[in-house]
């Protein structure tokens, strides 16, 4: 049982700080809890950034996780605007950007990451944008119009989300991809190569192999030369070329970081009143048996509950299956587990119809899924991965065989 | 303020605040209702806010939309009175709506 004399410290005020809270006190944490974050609003949902707030759909209202009114109500204390810069473990204490000196019990270290900048100077423009915080859409907004000619660098997901959203804004849309095709390290090539036909139907200049070179302008990016040695002119450029953990914090505090920073499954770092959860860690996924760092909101808010059922004193190891989506144009795509290691690609259902499913096997037991306007296999496809059910190819393929029917009987 | 009761399947009851405009998904984040997630934030893609509606309240919301209607196709035990509730805006005349929790959710 926790006293009402302890104090849990949350570094990191988004997805995952916004769980661990939540999931202390439903846990009956009786202690105090103090939330912080260096960004200047409660925590709010990433996805919409490159998504439906970009286009405008979305009222920022809608992103907050939660109400203002609804951390009072859980007697959380959010210290916005404030950012941690050192941990002493000796004294059990924090370093606030204010100056002030902040005890813990326990300290959960949720401080995500953030996008991996471009190298050369030159990029260093006031039109030449990431996309990480609500700040950089306030920032990028304005020049996100109509006509514009848009350079996206990087063909993952969030640039192929941005992408999407300037064709529906009206922009010219040039996407930039340095590996051999688009989504290289998640998504098998007959995927790439679907995602690169359907951007490219609906009108975004799709280039592979292809890098910059050069920036070219005086105080905003007004040109791009390429490796090819062609050039291109541009209004506006975004860059989604992943992310750096934000590791330093445990770091300079003598714990082990290595990718990320090193927790086993019960989101523990080995300074045991020291946790850490989300983008930021890299963790014993108890499914996959491994050091593994998961960049998802899903993730996020697991590992949350679990660092909070850590503190708490019940021991619930970390165990959920990955997952994840993404929504461009018309295409919804919702993906389970990981790929890595396949043998086999299923397909379900046709890719020119833009409705399919693609299971990735390894000796016959689906390791991960990709759907595509399939929301209906998405959920049995969990439960496969989930499950590790090892099925017939060919009825995974025939359509007229429900997915239902292949899993195991309960 | 209207409000909205969820029942966990161990028939806890949650009786909570519900403003109008915000989803029921997020009334149930916002109060901490155990079992609703809502892991996508409303984007229709986790099923984390599946919630069986009283049947009498059943009437009274807008339809499914298709994407709705084959999540909970796949969904753990669904049934003719699920709803993806981060699908389904709070208004007054929802004042007093009852929700059911699943098991597999509890
Ligand atoms: C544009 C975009 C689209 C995405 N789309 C999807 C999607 O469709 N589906 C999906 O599952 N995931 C998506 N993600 C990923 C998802 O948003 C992240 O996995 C999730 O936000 C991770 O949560 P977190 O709490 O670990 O980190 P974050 O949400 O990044 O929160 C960390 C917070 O800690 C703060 N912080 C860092 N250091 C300090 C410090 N020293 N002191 C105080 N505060 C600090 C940071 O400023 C930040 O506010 C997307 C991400 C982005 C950027
Ligand atoms: S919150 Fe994900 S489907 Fe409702």
């Amino acid at each position: 049982m926790s006293s009402a004399r302890e104090i849990a410290v949350i570094v990191g005020a988004g997805h995952a700080g916004a769980e661990v809270v939540a999931a202390l006190r439903q846990n009956a944490y009786a202690g105090r809890i103090i939330l912080i974050g260096d960004e200047a609003e409660l925590p709010y949902r990433r996805p919409p950034l490159s998504k439906n707030y970009l286009s405008g759909e979305a009222s920022r209202e809608s992103l907050l996780i939660r109400s203002a009114a609804a951390y009072d109500k859980l007697e959380v204390e959010c210290w916005i605007g404030t950012q941690v810069l050192a941990i002493d473990r000796v004294k059990k204490n924090i370093l606030l950007s204010d100056g002030r000196i902040q005890a813990y019990t326990k300290l959960v270290l949720a401080t995500g990451g953030r996008p991996r900048k471009l190298p050369d100077p030159a990029a260093d423009k006031s039109n030449v944008h990431y996309i990480r915080t609500l700040a950089d859409i306030d920032r990028l907004q304005s020049g996100f119009a109509k006509g514009k000619h848009l350079l996206v660098i990087g063909g993952g997901y969030i640039g192929l989300e941005a992408a999407s959203v300037g064709i529906k804004n009206g922009l010219q849309v040039t996407v930039l991809e340095a590996a051999p095709r688009v989504l290289a390290r998640v998504a098998a090539p007959e995927i790439s190569a679907f995602y690169e036909r359907a951007h490219r139907t609906r009108g975004v200049d799709v280039r592979t192999g292809i890098s910059v070179q050069a920036f070219h302008g005086e105080q905003q990016v007004e040109a791009v030369q390429l490796s090819d040695g062609s050039e291109l002119q541009v209004d506006l450029v975004i860059v989604g070329i992943g992310i750096v953990p934000n590791d330093e914090l445990a770091r300079s505090a003598g714990l082990e970081v290595n990718n990320g920073i090193v927790v086993d499954t019960f989101a523990r770092t080995r300074d045991s009143d020291i946790l850490a959860v989300g983008d930021c860690a890299n963790h014993v996924n108890g499914f996959l048996t491994r050091l593994i760092r998961i960049e998802s909101v899903p993730s996020a808010q697991e590992q949350g509950r679990t660092a909070a059922h850590s503190i708490c004193g019940k021991d619930i190891p970390h165990v959920a299956v990955p997952w994840f989506w993404s929504d461009q144009f018309d295409l919804k795509l919702q993906m389970v587990g990981l790929s890595q290691g396949y043998d086999r690609l299923v397909l379900r259902g046709d890719l020119a119809s833009e409705s399919f499913s693609a299971f990735y096997l390894r000796n016959g037991i689906v390791l991960s899924v990709d759907a595509v306007n399939r929301p209906q296999d998405f959920m049995v496809a969990k439960r496969m991965v989930a499950e590790r059910v090892q099925v017939d190819p060919q009825a995974l393929a025939d359509e007229s065989i429900s997915l239902k029917s292949l899993l195991p009987a309960a | 303020m209207a409000k909205v009761i969820f029942i966990e399947s161990s028939n806890a009851e949650h009786c909570v605040e519900a403003e109008p405009g915000r989803t029921l998904m997020q009334i149930a984040v916002d109060n901490m209702v155990p079992g609703i997630y809502g892991e996508c934030g409303g984007a229709c893609s986790c099923a984390t806010c599946h919630v069986y509606v009283d049947p009498e309240w059943q009437a009274r919301l807008p339809a499914r939309s298709s994407d709705e209607a084959f999540m909970l196709e796949g969904a753990q035990e669904p049934n003719e009175h699920s709803r993806l509730c981060c699908q389904v805006k709070m208004y007054e005349e929802l004042d007093g709506l009852v929700l059911r929790i699943p098991l597999s959710q509890g």
